[in-house]
């Protein structure tokens, strides 16, 4: 054994790495004047202290799971699928066409019709990537970052050209119909006795992106595909001598991918929004690789780190609205944790792991 | 007891009233960002007017996400900011879902219409403004050929054009005006580099006088005119001290005034459609140390000749917005 355990590298690696970041992050508040420790508090109670916070926490978090869980599928098969926010605003398109133009009766089968459609289109979007990945050769990274660029300009084109509605400034869809809307965590939960505040955005896409965490446990390590994708990722060659298509595999966990990244739609732009507006998307689709780093790749990691993304998108509107601290340094404090969960994981888990063994040693 | 129960009902209503005369004002930019020097920064100017005259304080936020303008909008009305005012046409539809919530809280939103009882749309007659520095323009180009910038392709901005060119063409019926939009979407408005390509490109096309109505991107279109030696004229804000001596004069779009008159009125707001322009000096032209030297006495006279026309209702300028077309081009 020359391994820390489990739950050290699971959990005291992430809870370092952002005590490191938190601390840096005061050290920046300090610097330009500002109380940290009221900074804090702020934060925490603006975005966990009351329904309203956890709705738009959730809210965050409900996208950052589903880029996160693209980001993770393609991972096991070593497959680095930084398009997720391509195929995200491609998802947007679809639900805005599902809802758009058929006259949905209830919007449980609208979702179900948006589902479809968001991770048809997203799946689509990254069906070329992929192709040109699994027969090419061509690097999934750079084609999958390019793809971002054609998404925001095909979606730019067609909302200013096609479905902005008449005599409208404003490049975005007209207002999808009232049966199109999605419930809120306030109307899901009223049944159940539960106050949940109306304001928030929170919404049923919330239960979907748990049953897809669900969905990526099962695939991965539940499946004969799932154990195809990460044999793929650990071994061409072994997973070649074994029978396996790695031209198939690399598409399919590609499409997989991309869907998931696209049913991220239905929770920005038919949850919230319920409009198609540009750049929808906001960044999620890059959060989400930040989220699958801190996640392990683990569904069950993937869904804690999204919280942990919402909670510092929330508490950084919080930040803006209340404090004088200006925008840019609140995306310095999101850089400064996703640099320290993310790029600079090594830095923490190497001394660890050191100090691990050192005591494993000692201890025999 | 009762006694007991008559002191908090007393200190409750006191608190009340103490909130009541505490509200402070609000003020939420678009994502353009506070400093562009031209349309979120005069909202700003006007914000803070208010402040240094009164001495109270008021709220504000950069806007980061689209998400946001809902969520700023509910937080400032749930945490008893009153009026809340906001710059851009973009929280239209934002704002048109959240009025209604809250019914005691008053609403400011500049450039655009939204109908309900508890919001005053303020909008600018931006054509009127745009007709007085097409004159001046068509008064101080020597070459016969002037240029329009502007920013995002919307009848907002086609509005400002079409008032421009009404005003060329009516000091020199054979002058040529060329047009050229920046872009289709929001980024549009913050494209400096766009702006100076654009610029160079109706320099080459014989215009020695640019008007830009792009936001942040009018910064390189002014800097490019002033590189090469023509003349600009700016938007929104005064923007003649950017470059003294190069920039004919600026189409003022007064939201400072706006911002002003909303935050001083404070909960007694007026709500309703509020249109302002050159009759209430919401709309004019800048005049100031720096532009004296290009403006003549004979361009001034004529100017001013027309705007008191403007505001008699003697002479009307087209509103591209009122039938999206413009009679002249």
């Amino acid at each position: 054994m020359d391994r820390m355990p489990a739950w050290a590298d699971a959990i005291l690696v992430p809870l370092i790495s952002l005590i490191l970041a938190a601390a840096l992050s005061a050290l920046v508040i300090i610097g330009i004047g500002e109380d940290p420790i009221a900074a804090v508090k702020l934060m925490v109670a603006g975005s966990l202290g009351s329904t309203y916070g956890w709705g738009y926490t959730l809210y965050y978090a409900t996208n950052f799971i589903f880029t996160g869980l693209a980001v993770a599928v393609a991972f096991h098969a070593r497959m680095f699928n930084i398009g997720g926010e391509g195929q995200a605003t491609l998802g947007g398109l679809g639900v805005a066409l599902a809802c758009l133009y058929i006259p949905w009766p209830h919007w449980s089968l609208a979702i179900l019709a948006a589902c479809g459609m968001a991770a048809l289109f997203g799946a689509a979007w990254a069906f070329l990537p992929a192709y040109l990945q699994a027969k090419r050769g061509s690097h999934i990274v750079i084609t999958t970052i390019m793809f971002n660029f054609i998404a925001a300009a095909l979606l730019n084109y067609v909302l200013v050209n096609v479905l902005r509605p008449e005599g409208s400034m404003d490049p975005a869809t007209a207002r999808f119909p009232d049966a199109a809307k999605l419930p809120t965590l306030h109307e899901l939960l009223a049944p159940l006795g539960i106050e949940f505040s109306r304001a928030a955005p929170a919404n049923v896409s919330l239960v979907i992106a748990i049953l897809a965490c669900i969905f990526v446990y099962l695939l991965i390590w539940r499946t004969k595909l799932g154990y195809q994708i990460r044999a793929l990722g650990h071994s061409e060659p072994a997973a070649r001598y074994a029978g396996i298509s790695p031209v198939k595999i690399t598409i399919i966990a590609m499409l997989i991918s991309g869907g998931l990244a696209g049913l991220m739609a239905i929770n920005n732009v038919m949850g919230e929004a319920e409009r198609l507006v540009l750049n929808a998307v906001e960044g999620a689709g890059f959060i989400g690789i930040a989220v699958a780093l801190m996640g392990r790749n683990h569904p069950l990691g993937v869904f804690f780190a999204a919280i942990l993304f919402g909670f510092l998108y929330q508490g950084g509107a919080e930040l803006a609205l209340w404090t004088s601290i200006p925008r840019e340094l609140i995306v310095v404090i999101q850089a400064l944790v996703i640099l320290f969960t993310g790029a600079l994981d090594n830095m923490v888990r190497m001394p660890l792991e050191r100090l691990f063994l050192t005591f494993r040693r000692k201890g025999s | 007891m009762t006694r007991m129960q008559k002191f908090f009902g007393a200190t409750a209503a006191l608190a009340l009233s103490a909130g009541a005369a505490m509200a402070e004002p609000a003020l939420i930019f678009d994502l353009g960002g506070k400093f562009d020097k031209s349309f979120n920064e005069a909202a700003f100017t006007g914000a803070k007017a208010w402040a240094d005259e009164t001495g109270n304080s008021f709220r504000e936020i950069e806007l980061q996400s689209e998400a946001q303008r809902e969520q700023a909008l509910r937080r400032f009305a749930e945490s008893g900011a009153n009026p809340i005012v906001m710059t851009g046409f973009a929280f239209g539809d934002a704002l048109g879902q959240v009025a209604p919530d809250y019914p005691d809280t008053k609403f400011a939103i500049i450039d655009m219409v939204v109908d309900a009882p508890n919001v005053r749309s303020v909008v600018f007659n931006e054509h009127e403004g745009s007709y007085l520095v097409g004159m001046m323009a068509a008064m101080a180009s020597e070459s016969g050929t002037v240029g329009f910038i502007g920013g995002m392709d919307i009848p907002l901005i086609r509005k400002f054009a079409c008032g421009y060119v009404q005003g060329v063409k009516a000091v020199n019926a054979d002058a040529e005006v060329i047009q050229n939009m920046t872009g289709t979407t929001p980024a549009a408005w913050n494209d400096p580099v766009k702006g100076s390509e654009l610029t160079k490109a109706q320099i080459s096309q014989g215009a020695d006088v640019v008007y830009a109505a792009a936001g942040g991107t009018g910064v390189g279109v002014l800097q490019t005119a002033a590189d090469e030696d023509i003349l600009s004229i700016g938007v929104d804000s005064n923007q003649n001290y950017m470059h003294p001596g190069k920039i004919l004069t600026s189409m003022l779009k007064r939201v400072d005034v706006a911002v002003y008159e909303a935050f001083t009125s404070g909960e007694d707001l007026e709500t309703g459609i509020n249109v302002m322009g050159i009759g209430n000096n919401g709309i004019g032209y800048a005049l100031d140390e720096h532009n004296k030297d290009l403006i003549t006495e004979e361009m001034k006279a004529a100017v001013d000749e027309a705007a008191a026309k403007i505001s008699s209702g003697e002479l009307v300028v087209h509103d591209y917005m009122a039938d999206s077309s413009c009679p002249a081009e």
